[in-house]
């Protein structure tokens, strides 16, 4: 088990070495003067050899990169240019907003996924099997900002039950005292009810958009891996052998099926990840996503070098332990090793 | 043993997708002996689906109208899309204005049909960038194997080792933001894609049959890929285009839905709905629901073709 983790491990390095390396070519290589950029528009030519030189930009690139690779190292993403403040602090203070939101979407959308894509493998033809495909074609056809846009106006505007979506929580409560850095578990731990509730109420239609995203591709994978178990030798003997249909199906059916759900949820991190930075500037999301939006209005580089490297780094990191996750699950996969 | 499975779609795919992918599916070098024996039955297969299918058929008439959107848009269109008139600014849908009107009076309707030339260019640049890079690359790997393959699936291991939305966000970024570099951005994100469905393809024929046989005439390894294997994976890749589609679509709104890419004035889906998100919450609906509703349709359009012409072309794969 160890060593299987250690080789998991491994594996994870040239990913992270490429992330490295891209993010990297993305500022020092590409067409532009990487100078200029970090200058902003209204530099004047000294300035920018200036910077040039500050940043070491008239150095050979390997040299570059080896500079580069050591402030990453000793956490350095460079400062913003708008606001003067270092990056790694407005992305680790940012990055609890934006990781509340991703799971909440995600644990939205894996408990109404889940269940649905199981129903239309059991009854498989029934008004139920339909409504999943339906949800699963228009769930990839709908743009996430759109989504959330139609949520506000029918939960904001026409009905009011949602607040405005305007962030995290209402100006009238003060967040909770800092813990885990989520607002829900933040708030619970302080007792603050009330908070709690306003929290949640501003993360509703945010998490909502979120699940209606990445329900598609959850539920259309649980029921054709449940489709193909059931098909499966082993159910038919479970069957056969007389074991009530709720236990062929939960016990035996559903436990295998999940294997090549959980597989899936590396993908459908990829999407979230994304679709998070749409989602944070439709309800004005205080998180890293916007962080970047602004950055990129601003021709800020170092903050959206630093957001694409976060989210790399954070995708890679979801993959690994979604992999290791998968050998607790598969008996089979340890045994391998 | 697949091998027969696969050939009877490739000679008929001049004829099944031609209007989907017409400017790139030009295979010159099928194997034309197949043709006249498959093509009956793959049509009336295709007959049998759309029948089965209603679905493909009405994704096909609402594809015929929004390519005749980007071709004769700005022409049909009511009004200019960029004449502003701020007497009749936020006026409600009505039977002047059939969309209603934006913050500047510009007419909704006018501008959703203008946009459709941009979004579905930006979408067909992109897949058509990829289709030649991943494509050639993909075939490449599979063929060659050893360091080839091993650059190749470096490339592709890389760019999905990034959330592919960020990662566009951060091409367009670092190249500039204009229009040009969101078509390459996508088609980036998307190389992954095309590089393994075509390097899994040219594997399973690197030693066909009719490859040895034009190793033993005499052609070179790059004749070969070019004229013999790539021809054959023409089908898959066909289908990979249209099911990427609604993705490019939905990736490059999504980037001038932030502020990339596309500049203000211009009318494009994205961007439309990025201006409308801001008189949602004051109830003004119309600005950002018809060019949202506009984007859904067509990325609605593209995935279902694409199931469509996949269920036509290869029916083992059908969900």
């Amino acid at each position: 088990m160890i060593r299987q983790i250690g080789k998991r491990l491994a594996t994870a390095i040239p990913s992270l070495i490429g992330v490295v390396i891209v993010t990297f070519l993305l500022t020092r290589v590409l067409p532009g003067d990487t100078a200029a950029y970090f200058a902003g528009p209204a530099a004047t030519p000294q300035a920018i050899a200036e910077i040039r030189k500050t940043l070491g930009l008239d150095r050979p690139l390997p040299e570059q990169f080896v500079r580069y690779v050591a402030d990453l190292a000793r956490g350095d993403f460079g400062n913003s240019l708008t606001t003067g403040q270092p990056v790694i602090t407005e992305i680790t203070t940012r990055l609890p907003a934006s990781a509340e939101l991703t799971l909440a979407g995600l644990i939205v959308s894996m408990l109404v996924a889940v269940p649905l894509g199981v129903l239309a493998a059991v009854r498989q033809g029934s008004l139920v099997d339909h409504a999943c495909r339906i949800v699963a074609t228009a769930g990839v056809s709908l743009p996430v900002f759109f989504t959330g846009l139609l949520l506000v106006y029918a939960f904001y505007f026409l009905l009011g039950w949602a607040p405005a979506p305007l962030g995290r929580l209402d100006i009238f409560y003060s967040p909770p005292p800092q813990v885990t850095g989520f607002f829900l578990i933040d708030s619970l731990i302080a007792r603050d009810f009330e908070v709690f509730r306003a929290a949640l109420a501003q993360l509703a239609l945010p998490a909502l958009t979120l699940a209606i995203f990445s329900l598609a591709p959850v539920a259309r994978m649980t029921r054709a891996s449940m489709l193909a178990v059931l098909a499966s030798d082993f159910v038919r003997t479970a069957r056969a052998s007389g074991l009530a249909p709720r236990a062929v199906i939960v016990t035996y059916a559903f436990r295998n099926a999940m294997l090549p759900v959980v597989t899936t949820l590396g993908m459908v991190f990829s999407f979230l990840l994304g679709a998070n930075v749409l989602v944070e500037k439709v309800f004005a999301w205080p998180g890293i996503g916007s962080y970047a939006i602004e950055a990129l209005i601003a021709s800020d580089y170092a903050p959206v070098q630093g957001f694409v490297l976060t989210m790399a780094v954070l995708y890679v990191l979801l993959n690994l332990s979604i992999d290791l996750a998968y050998g607790v699950i598969d008996p089979r996969v340890r045994i391998e090793a | 043993m697949n091998q027969s499975a696969r050939i009877d779609p490739a000679a008929a795919i001049p004829a099944v997708s031609a209007p989907a992918a017409a400017p790139l599916t030009a295979p010159a070098g099928l194997p034309v002996a197949a043709a006249p024996l498959a093509r009956p039955s793959i049509a009336r297969h295709a007959r049998h689906v759309i029948a089965e299918n209603p679905v493909t058929g009405i994704a096909f008439a609402l594809f015929l109208a929004i390519a005749a959107c980007a071709v004769l848009g700005p022409a049909i269109a009511p009004y200019d899309p960029l004449a502003s008139d701020t007497a009749a600014a936020l006026q409600a849908p009505s039977t002047r204005h059939w969309f209603g009107t934006d913050q500047l009076g510009r007419d909704i309707l006018s501008r959703v049909m203008a946009a459709t030339r941009l979004d579905l260019g930006i979408a067909v640049f992109s897949v058509a960038l990829v289709f030649v890079l991943g494509g050639l690359s993909g075939v490449a790997a599979g063929f060659f194997a050893g360091w080839t393959d091993r650059i190749v699936g470096r490339i592709a291991d890389t760019i999905m080792a990034f959330p592919l939305f960020v990662l566009a966000m951060g091409i367009v970024a670092a190249l500039g933001n204009t229009v040009t570099n969101i078509v390459i951005a996508t088609a980036i994100i998307n190389f992954p894609l095309y590089a393994r469905v075509a390097r899994a393809e040219a594997n399973v024929r690197r030693e066909a049959g009719f490859v040895l046989a034009a190793r033993l005439a005499g052609n070179g390894e790059a004749r070969i890929l070019l004229a013999h294997i790539l021809p054959n994976v023409m089908p898959i890749m066909a289908v990979q285009m249209s099911l990427t589609m609604g993705y490019a679509i939905l990736n490059a709104a999504g980037l001038s839905f932030i502020g990339l890419g596309v500049r203000p004035p211009t009318p494009e889906w994205g961007i439309m709905v990025a201006e409308g998100a801001g008189f949602i919450v004051s109830g003004e609906w119309w600005i950002a629901l018809f060019p949202g509703a506009a984007l859904m349709l067509a990325v609605f359009c593209f995935n279902l073709l694409g199931d469509g012409l996949r269920d036509i072309l290869d029916p083992q794969r059908r969900t």
